[in-house]
């Protein structure tokens, strides 16, 4: 894309795509420390993703902020408030991410002195793995403008669909077996639930990335995972 | 001027996209020359009747000389020459029997500067009619000033003073005196080029009111260089760049998600 006659157009764009990879970056850390803390039962490191949060908070008023004033001084047009408004969009996506981390950390918390058996942890870590990278596939398609890696992203949410489907059927055969096992069962079943919703998240940012690029919003059903009968019914309309 | 005879329809002319409403104006292969200068380059383009179409582009791009040609106003330049076929409801406005006088009447224009006559209110205004015999009466010529006014929106303002001199209105008022002035001899298409580019944004934003309220009744093509204005007041825009039409389509369109790339990096700024 040739640049703007006012450079200082471009500064400000710039500086927007830098304040969405850095909210990018503290979420990734975030998720990836949810994982390592449940696993290593940390509560400590649980306790910090709780505070990384807030700094994802302050980032995304500042990027509405900036993003308003960039709006009120250039009047963009075309491309330019496609991707201003987008900003503003995937800002308010990264900040629910952190927000759904956040909870993670506090169920971990909320877990101390009866941890789930770490054989019960693979299906969470697997739907972890995979809502990870497809964040940071689509945090880095959204860098490139990358509509194919975007898309990419958008069809492979089924994934993490399936995982938590199959997850949800295994942590209810525990605790019908074992009702002891109730409590720890409902902090993983929401916990994969929060996962499930961040890959949901990062289908919303492949489909923003394809508006900026196209200028034409997606009308196809997103692709869902199971064919048999789907936990995400019962579970995304609750 | 030399008149060319209407020329045949290739086939690019015939890839117009249809109008939602029935065309005032309907141009097919329009060339235009300045001596040597090609200025307009086959352009073929179709305004929807009662309603706004912008036309924008960098300066010397061909709209304003594009718009010209719709009243005949380029008649007057020695030098210049039109080509192609410009049709108003179907008639074709180079057609030589064509009382220019009578075009003009039909196809109003409202010029980047106000231009008043140096004379009262009442005359500029009255001036049009009086000339095409549009009134019987004294009476009758005083009601259609005012009807012409009214929708100007300028009657309320100046009401009391009608013989003062129209060149003693702010330049707001001015220009909806020359709107009036346009609008009093019924026309069908009024052609605005750069109406606000001297006003203040009140005055802006009343003509911009104005133009919004005048489409009702009227076809309505506004050149303008200023692309929020383009976006805020037609429901049609039109990018020309070096004598080309590049991209028509709905305002809407244009303005999120043009086709071309030159009306891309036009419109967000990034253009030369």
């Amino acid at each position: 894309m040739n640049q703007h006659i006012v450079s200082a157009f471009d500064t400000e764009i710039r500086d927007l795509q830098k304040k969405i990879a850095e909210m990018g970056g503290i979420a990734e850390k975030m998720l990836s420390d949810a994982l390592e803390a449940i696993e290593k039962r940390d509560l400590r490191l649980a306790q910090q993703i709780i505070t990384m949060d807030t700094r994802l908070d302050g980032l995304q008023r500042d990027i509405d902020e900036r993003a308003i004033l960039t709006i009120a001084r250039r009047q963009p047009m075309a491309v330019d408030l496609r991707d201003i408004f987008v900003v503003s969009q995937i800002a308010g996506d990264i900040e629910r991410v952190g927000d759904l981390v956040k909870n993670i950390g506090k169920r971990i918390i909320a877990m101390e002195g009866q941890f789930p058996p770490k054989s019960l942890l693979s299906g969470l870590r697997s739907m972890s793995l995979l809502a990870l990278a497809q964040f940071k596939a689509v945090l880095d398609a959204y860098t490139q403008k990358d509509i194919d890696a975007a898309m990419a992203v958008w069809s492979n949410d089924g994934g993490i669909d399936r995982l938590y489907n199959s997850l949800f059927r295994e942590l209810l055969t525990y605790m019908m077996e074992d009702p002891r096992s109730i409590s720890y069962c409902t902090h993983l079943l929401f916990s994969a639930k929060n996962i499930e919703r961040i890959g949901d998240h990062a289908t919303n940012i492949a489909e923003r990335i394809y508006y900026v690029v196209t200028g034409e919003t997606l009308t196809a059903a997103r692709p869902k995972g199971d064919d048999g009968p789907s936990m995400l019914t019962t579970g995304t309309d609750l | 001027m030399n008149i060319m005879p209407q020329v045949a329809l290739d086939a690019a002319a015939t890839q117009i996209s249809m109008p939602t409403k029935p065309s005032a104006v309907t141009a097919r292969g329009v060339n235009v020359y300045y001596s040597d200068k090609h200025a307009i380059k086959d352009l073929s383009v179709d305004i929807p009747a009662r309603s706004v179409t912008a036309f924008i582009g960098p300066s010397g791009c061909g709209k304003s000389t594009f718009l010209r040609c719709i009243n005949r106003m380029n008649d007057t330049i020695p030098i210049c020459r039109v080509t192609g076929e410009i049709k108003l409801d179907q008639r074709d406005i180079y057609d030589k029997s064509l009382d220019v006088v009578q075009l003009r009447a039909q196809v109003g224009m409202v010029f980047q500067k106000p231009n008043p006559f140096p004379k009262s209110i009442f005359d500029n205004v009255s001036y049009g009619p009086k000339i095409h015999g549009l009134t019987s009466s004294k009476a009758e010529l005083a009601d259609l000033v005012e009807q012409s006014l009214r929708r100007a929106s300028l009657w309320e303002e100046v009401k009391d003073r009608l013989e003062a001199s129209g060149t003693g209105l702010s330049g707001g008022q001015q220009q909806r005196l020359c709107i009036a002035r346009a609008i009093a001899v019924s026309p069908e298409v009024i052609l605005m080029d750069e109406p606000c580019s001297a006003l203040d944004p009140i005055a802006t934003a009343k003509i911009e009111e104005l133009i919004d309220e005048l489409r009702q009744n009227y076809t309505i093509i506004i050149v303008t260089h200023s692309m929020q204005q383009a976006a805020r007041v037609s429901q049609k825009t039109a990018f020309f760049h070096l004598g080309t039409l590049v991209e028509e389509g709905d305002t809407k369109t244009i303005f999120t998600s043009p086709r071309d790339k030159r009306t891309q990096d036009y419109i967000t700024g990034r253009f030369g």
